[in-house]
């Protein structure tokens, strides 16, 4: 599908300029082609450090289809005395004649210190009226960025980018209490979560669920906060009263309480996990039946070992999504509301040592 | 309920509490078996579906396929046709690695529909998968055959004893047509019925598993502003069109002995039809949908010998014009037989006679190589009872008209009467449009693939259940009947008395004669 882009860009601007550029951008756009039609469903705020806006914007490019439909990037940089703007309307051609050729906005605001007192009269003008807002901070600026969120409904988070999981798993327990949490260390889990409940979902296994008597996580050094939130999962579903974990070498270890019996946990890192996430999930019920899966070439690795000790292991087949497909999940995450993402947060943090 | 070898013993299952939260609800594990395995649908639709469930981590946990097909083949050659469909067909270019481990649980059993030898070697291969996955699996068997073999498969598969299974449940999917007159329908019912269970039954129709079909529920039912106007009191009349741009293609055969009315309007219009007219149901369940549905198909009188050349009107394309192109009549295609009078455009107009609907005129038309692809439906308000404007120098206050549009720009629009800018008070129609592409962020699924994950699951929601097929066909086949051909339109070439229209149309002008004073025909 090939793209065209409109572009619009002034030194020293407003934030009414800009709108107003946008407006006509748009309208010139419709002009030239009827099929055209601006997208609406989602604004993205994201506040980044100028210096790595490049690499945020190829990031964003990557998501494709869940590109937001207005993405506003503020562009910060300490010492800058001037607001500069461009304006991007990206226009995909239709795959076929008589469709829609929708449009998307890309508006970059390039500011610094001295106007950080009136963001959001910078910001609230150029998000589209009506839609919800994602608020986007992947350089931290937790205090700046709190700011905008009186504009967001919807707050993107990655936990594994924290170097401390504790500091993480606070920030975005904070973040739960003021707006709805997207937090991309969750969605790295979500095919582990489909597939574990797919495995106890035969009638049989379910009523194995009680019964599980060990969770072993293995997962890439810096993804503890995923590996935390898988098992706060199970906890939260299941019922488990929780306490903190220790630590023990580069493990977390304890033992939570299920309902008929004491559930061993242990987090193991996976030093040769080459990218964000968890490596494999293990789950052994008081009676010896053992399920694990583990990442494997087009899919998750299926193991199990029942009661009798007869094993069998397969592949669930489906395709990695990639460190931008997870990005680009998260977007569209903000249209949605998963209600058990805080249960499992909160259960996460309680059991850091 | 828990079931023991089959039976249910009365206890409930326990919730699954791990599935709150999640979009997408795990499917039970299953064998899935084609019958046609090698055939265009299987091809086109069925095995780039199941490819892009098994990208998006969607099908059962525990997955394998079976393709049956009279050509001798071994396992791996089907393999490599699967493959071969998939990367032609799938809406997504494939991933290598998903895509071995798919075709890795793929097997292929030759052999005749009717040959008992080909079920004993599927139980045996069904037998094979579950001693591999140590568990009994669910089956499901897919019918994407000519139908006169329905009843031969379904009748193999009860001597076979696969109809039921301990442990696992067995669904049969079937595709259309589910007959071709009421009678057939009757008689496959009769035959299907007498070996499954109608819950065990999912006759497809893939209109039901388009994103946009299952809009217009959302649509009527999720808005208060549009039901308080939902009935013969506001409703002046509702106009139903399923239009093409493309003549029949490679699909003579078939096509010329469906015939327009059976391809589309028996099936799929009806069911638009039923979506716009039922009441709102009690709940999403599939028996409560379907209730609403039949009762619709019910309330549509079925139509006398008498009442049928007012009330319906076919017509066949000619030669002329489309995409800039001379495009060949009807006729003229490859494989249409000599003197043809199958339709290739049919129209009805048809009443609901029930309270919400009575008077309201349901105008449906559907044809090949008209102006333009594109299926929509226009509900017309009835005028407002008193201008208090002079009308001079307008276009005239038209009466409200919403539109849904299925494709291909799938939306809703609303025309208006607005002021023209200006000193006087003139008015002209102006639209207010909503497109579902522009406010989501994710691509529809394929129906299939919606249909084959819910067949899996035993969700018949978007499946139609024997007494809507039956109800269907009762309103269709008094005009089947009344357009077969007679000795007199076999007599020599082009000799039958079907209308003609000329390609990249608005279709034939009898279709005029169908309307009700003061109504007109959406320009397609």
């Amino acid at each position: 599908m090939t793209t065209s882009d409109t572009v619009w860009s002034e030194q020293g601007t407003t934030p009414d300029a800009i709108e107003a550029a946008l407006r006509e951008l748009l309208v010139e756009v419709h002009t030239e082609n009827d099929n055209a039609v601006p997208a609406r469903v989602l604004n993205m705020i994201a506040f980044v450090d100028r210096e790595w806006s490049g690499e945020i914007a190829n990031r964003l490019r990557g998501v494709g289809r869940y590109h937001a439909s207005r993405l506003l990037v503020l562009a910060y940089e300490p010492r800058r005395e001037r607001l500069d703007a461009r304006v991007m309307i990206v226009s995909e051609s239709p795959s076929a004649p008589g469709e829609l050729a929708l449009l998307r906005e890309t508006i970059v605001v390039e500011l610094g210190d001295r106007h950080l007192d009136d963001l959001l009269t910078i910001a609230d003008p150029l998000v589209a009226t009506d839609l919800p807002t994602l608020l986007w901070s992947p350089h931290g600026h937790d205090e700046i960025a709190s700011v905008l969120l009186a504009l967001s409904q919807a707050v993107l988070v990655d936990s594994v980018e924290e170097p401390i999981a504790r500091e993480a798993l606070d920030r975005a327990c904070g973040l739960s209490e003021r707006a709805y949490v997207v937090d991309l260390a969750w969605l790295r889990s979500t095919p582990w979560r489909e597939r574990v409940a797919a495995l106890f979902d035969p009638p049989r296994l379910r009523r194995e669920l009680p019964s599980i008597a060990k969770v072993s996580v293995r997962h890439h050094p810096a993804s503890t906060a995923s590996a935390l939130l898988l098992v706060g999962w199970l906890a939260s579903r299941l019922g488990w009263r929780t306490g903190p974990l220790s630590a023990a070498g580069d493990a977390l270890v304890g033992a939570e309480h299920g309902e008929g019996q004491e559930v061993a946990v242990r987090l193991q890192a996976a030093p040769e996990l080459q990218v964000p996430g968890l490596e494999s999930v293990t789950l052994e019920t008081a009676a010896g039946l053992c399920v694990s899966l583990g990442r494997g070439s087009g899919g998750l690795r299926a193991h199990r070992r029942d009661v009798h000790g007869e094993e069998r292991e397969w592949t669930i087949p489906g395709a990695s999504r990639g460190e931008t497909g997870v990005l680009g999940e998260g977007i569209r995450q903000a249209l949605l509301r998963d209600p058990t993402y805080v249960p499992a947060l909160r259960i996460a943090r309680a059991m850091l040592p | 309920v828990a079931v023991t070898a089959g039976r249910p013993t009365g206890q409930p299952e326990p919730e699954n509490p791990l599935t709150a939260g999640l979009e997408r609800v795990p499917v039970a594990p299953t064998s899935l078996v084609i019958f046609g395995g090698t055939g265009d649908l299987a091809k086109r639709k069925l095995l780039p579906a199941l490819y892009n469930l098994a990208h998006d981590g969607a099908l059962p946990e525990r997955f394998h396929m079976v393709g049956i097909s009279r050509k001798e083949k071994e396992d791996d050659d089907y393999r490599s046709e699967c493959e071969e469909a998939i990367r032609r067909f799938s809406r997504r270019k494939p991933d290598e690695a998903v895509l071995t481990s798919l075709l890795d649980n793929v097997r292929y059993v030759p052999g005749s529909f009717d040959d008992e030898s080909v079920y004993s070697e599927l139980c045996t291969v069904l037998d094979e998968f579950e001693k591999e996955a140590g568990e009994p699996l669910n089956r499901a068997f897919y019918l994407s055959t000519a139908p006169n073999f329905f009843p031969v498969i379904v009748e193999r598969l009860g001597n076979a004893k696969l109809d039921h299974h301990d442990g696992g449940e067995v669904r049969l999917i079937i595709e259309k047509p589910f007959g071709t007159t009421l009678e057939e329908a009757r008689e496959l019912n009769r035959r299907v019925l007498a070996i499954f269970d109608e819950t065990q039954v999912f006759r497809i129709d893939h209109y039901l598993g388009k994103e946009t079909v299952q809009n217009m529920m959302a649509f009527r039912f999720a808005n208060g502003m549009f039901e308080p106007l939902w009935n013969r009191n506001y409703i002046d009349s509702v106009q139903i069109t399923a239009a093409e741009d493309l003549g029949i293609g490679t699909r003579a055969e078939y096509y010329n002995e469906a015939g327009a009315l059976r391809d589309l309007i028996q099936n799929h219009m009806l069911q638009l039809l039923c979506h716009v007219a039922m009441e709102p149901p009690v709940s999403f369940t599939a028996e409560d949908v379907r209730n609403e549905k039949v009762k619709v198909l019910q309330a549509i009188p079925q139509p006398t010998a008498a009442q049928i050349p007012e009330m319906a009107v076919r017509a066949q394309y000619g030669p002329g014009h489309a995409g800039g192109e001379d495009v060949p009549g009807y006729l003229e295609e490859q494989g249409v037989p000599e003197g043809s009078i199958t339709e290739t455009y049919a129209a009805l107009r048809l009443e609901v006679d029930n309270w919400r609907w009575a008077g309201v005129p349901f105008y449906l038309r559907t044809g090949k190589r008209l102006a333009r692809k594109v299926t929509e439906i226009a509900v017309t308000l009835k005028p407002v009872p008193h201008l208090a404007f002079s009308q001079d120098g307008s276009l005239g206050v038209q009466p409200n008209q919403l539109v849904l549009t299925l494709q291909p720009n799938e939306g809703v629009s609303l025309r208006l009467g607005a002021k023209i800018p200006g000193t006087r008070m003139i008015i002209r129609p102006v639209k207010m449009e909503f497109l579902y592409g522009t406010a989501f962020l994710s691509q529809s699924p394929e129906a299939y693939e919606r249909l084959i994950t819910d067949a899996m699951r035993g969700d018949a929601t978007l499946f139609t259940r024997n007494d809507e097929v039956e109800s269907q066909w009762r309103i269709c086949d008094p005009i089947v009947k009344a357009w077969e051909p007679t000795d007199a339109d076999a007599s020599g070439p082009g000799a039958g008395g079907i209308p003609k229209y000329e390609s990249g149309s608005q279709g034939p002008q009898e279709a005029e004669q169908l309307l009700r004073e003061g109504d007109r025909w959406r320009a397609i």
